[in-house]
């Protein structure tokens, strides 16, 4: 059973009065636990498809399932409890909040989900364990690396439980170092919990990581490949 | 959490924070201080007015109040008296004589309004004893002696123990007159009011003017605690219907409207002050929501609703005009606190101000409603002024905000 089922998601954009088909027709099922990477050139509509599946963006046409629920139906403000809820997301500039811990970057996702504090003290440091830094638990995003910044952001990601997690080119900042330690904590996230990953990514170590690449190339899915 | 992200993101930008702040103490230490340097001036205007000029009360005949001859007194009034003292709310009551009349030295003649009194008693209702500079209380003279102001004093050119010579109507419509020595030169804040103003005993009065025993245009009556003012007014004016009774807002209204004026003055300088700083607020958080562009709409994206978005830009605004608006209101208590002591010296202007009245040495007097007030309105500039950078904020589309970089 899958949990996301995409169906003709169109998507135009009129910049200067032309049209422009950012993902044209795209059908895609997306199985729980899977570690799939959507890749293509710039403009391609990598980014154009993971903020419809992310529901930050609508699409002009197409409809969007998750578990059951139609999020390109949803009305704005339940599309942000909608994301909170089910989807986590990892950006490219990490996007941490500056003013707050490690820790309290993790707290606050929870704290949104109004889940008692004990519970999110306890979680976030599991969570900031499983991603390898629990010594920085009480330190601001400016004070650590890049790959340190995005490490919490994908504690931040899996802080609400969600059903997956969208990545927005989440190496492209990083050192291959970095890099590979980030994939690795992502994989094993994945396969000991069971956490679906989805990437939009031009990096080959992403690529090679994947079980699925989906490529796309002028908002058509050029080739849907399922690795074992 | 969101007071906490609110608060550390005042201070990403201490500069442009501390501007912000420093520019609200400023206004709010101007609002504070000039309402209790005004409430200040006010009270003692009024306690002033109250103590040396009209007393608490006043009672009258009504023909006294339409026309203040000679032959409009309260026959009885000696026992109106008598009867007044039995309440121990009252401090003093003194029966007057009051009469319009002509004062005369070697020198010059002048208008002046006649005050004839039981010294002992009328010192029960009056502070003018304490505004003596020279001489005593009805002191140091033994026939005829009269108290005067300074004013009148240089205006007639006379000195302790100089003659002077009252000139009259007597009950009975005959030109009258006596020779008083002065005993004593009063200075109070009103120059106007030393001018016109003489005292002399009720006795040596009635005598000249044929008044009969027991007899006074005015009864004035000083009580012991301002809050009780309404009720022994009215109690005195049910015992004596006949009489025309009135406290002191009614004699002297300038007097009541005093705090009023200075209270309505205060917040239009409050409002200009807080307008002012609350476009600087628009001004600064409108920056904040534009630098931040891209952390809202990911803060939004990770799934923070619009309205805590909005909420998040409020409270940082709100503890923007706090952190000021409390400094300034803290530093106007201390400076008011400081000055309250010593006294604000404005004899520069000592004789514009005596003529309406006013002291030249100001000490300020908190006013805790309006200081309250104050710090609300400065919340509420705080709250308003974030309003439409917050809205700007919650327009933002998550998926187009964090694109912007």
């Amino acid at each position: 059973m899958s949990i996301i089922s995409i169906k003709d998601l169109t998507k135009i954009y009129n910049a200067s009065q032309v049209p422009v088909h950012a993902v044209n027709g795209i059908s895609l099922e997306f199985e729980r636990g899977e570690f799939a990477a959507i890749v293509g050139p710039s403009g391609s509509g990598k980014t154009t498809l993971l903020n419809m599946l992310g529901g930050l963006d609508d699409p002009t046409s197409g409809t969007i399932v998750i578990d059951n629920q139609r999020l390109d139906q949803l009305k704005s403000s339940e599309r942000i409890k909608f994301r909170l809820n089910n989807i986590g997301f990892i950006f490219q500039a990490y996007n941490l909040i500056p003013v707050l811990t490690a820790r309290e970057n993790i707290e606050f996702i929870m704290e949104l989900q109004k889940i008692p504090k004990e519970q999110r003290e306890k979680r976030s440091m599991e969570l900031l364990e499983a991603v390898g830094i629990p010594d920085k638990a009480n330190i601001r995003p400016r004070q650590l690396s890049g790959g340190q910044q995005q490490r919490i952001a994908v504690a931040r990601a899996l802080a609400s439980r969600p059903k997956f997690i969208l990545a927005d080119e989440p190496t492209a900042n990083l050192d291959s170092k970095s890099t590979g330690t980030l994939l690795d904590i992502m994989e094993k996230l994945n396969r000991e919990e069971d956490i679906t990953f989805i990437f939009s990514t031009h990096d080959a170590r992403v690529v090679n990581k994947a079980r699925r690449v989906i490529t796309i190339e002028d908002g058509r899915v050029k080739n849907d490949e399922v690795r074992q | 959490m969101l007071l906490k992200i609110s608060w550390r993101n005042i201070w990403r930008n201490p500069t442009r924070s501390m501007v912000v702040i420093s520019a609200m103490l400023v206004g709010m230490f101007a609002g504070v201080f000039s309402s209790t340097f005004i409430n200040g001036w006010m009270q003692q205007r009024l306690k002033d007015g109250i103590e040396t000029e009209t007393s608490h009360i006043q009672i009258h005949s009504p023909a006294f109040k339409l026309n203040d001859d000679l032959k409009n007194y309260i026959p009885e009034a000696n026992a109106i008296t008598a009867d007044i003292r039995k309440n121990d709310q009252i401090r003093g009551v003194s029966p007057r004589i009051v009469i319009q009349s002509m004062i005369a030295s070697a020198e010059t003649a002048t208008g002046v309004k006649i005050i004839g009194a039981d010294p002992m008693e009328e010192k029960k209702v009056t502070n003018l004893p304490d505004k003596l500079i020279e001489g005593k209380w009805f002191e140091g003279v033994k026939r005829n002696p009269i108290i005067i102001g300074h004013k009148l004093a240089d205006k007639l050119k006379v000195k302790m123990r100089s003659k002077v010579v009252l000139r009259m109507q007597d009950t009975e419509g005959n030109i009258t007159g006596g020779a008083f020595r002065v005993a004593g030169i009063y200075q109070t804040v009103n120059s106007t009011f030393d001018e016109t103003n003489v005292w002399v005993c009720n006795t040596d009065l009635q005598q000249l003017t044929l008044l009969p025993d027991g007899a006074a245009h005015e009864i004035t009556i000083f009580i012991n605690n301002q809050d009780d003012l309404a009720s022994i007014e009215n109690q005195i004016s049910a015992t004596h219907p006949d009489l025309i009774t009135e406290s002191w807002p009614d004699l002297s209204p300038e007097l009541g409207y005093l705090t009023e004026i200075g209270n309505t003055y205060m917040y239009i300088l409050v409002i200009i002050i807080l307008l002012a700083l609350g476009f600087g607020i628009v001004n600064t958080m409108l920056m904040v929501v534009m630098e931040r562009i891209h952390e809202l709409g990911m803060l939004m994206a990770v799934g923070m609703s619009k309205s805590r978005v909005f909420l998040m830009i409020i409270i940082e605004s709100t503890f923007l005009s706090i952190v000021g608006g409390f400094a300034g209101i803290l530093l106007g208590a201390l400076t008011t606190e400081y000055w309250a002591v010593k006294g604000i010296d404005l004899s520069i202007w000592g004789e514009g101000l005596s003529e309406w009245g006013f002291a030249t040495i100001v000490y300020p007097v908190y006013d805790i409603p309006m200081v309250v007030t104050i710090a609300v309105m400065v919340i509420l500039t705080g709250i308003v002024a974030s309003i439409y950078p917050a809205y700007k904020g919650l327009k933002l589309n998550p998926s187009e905000a964090i694109r912007v970089i």
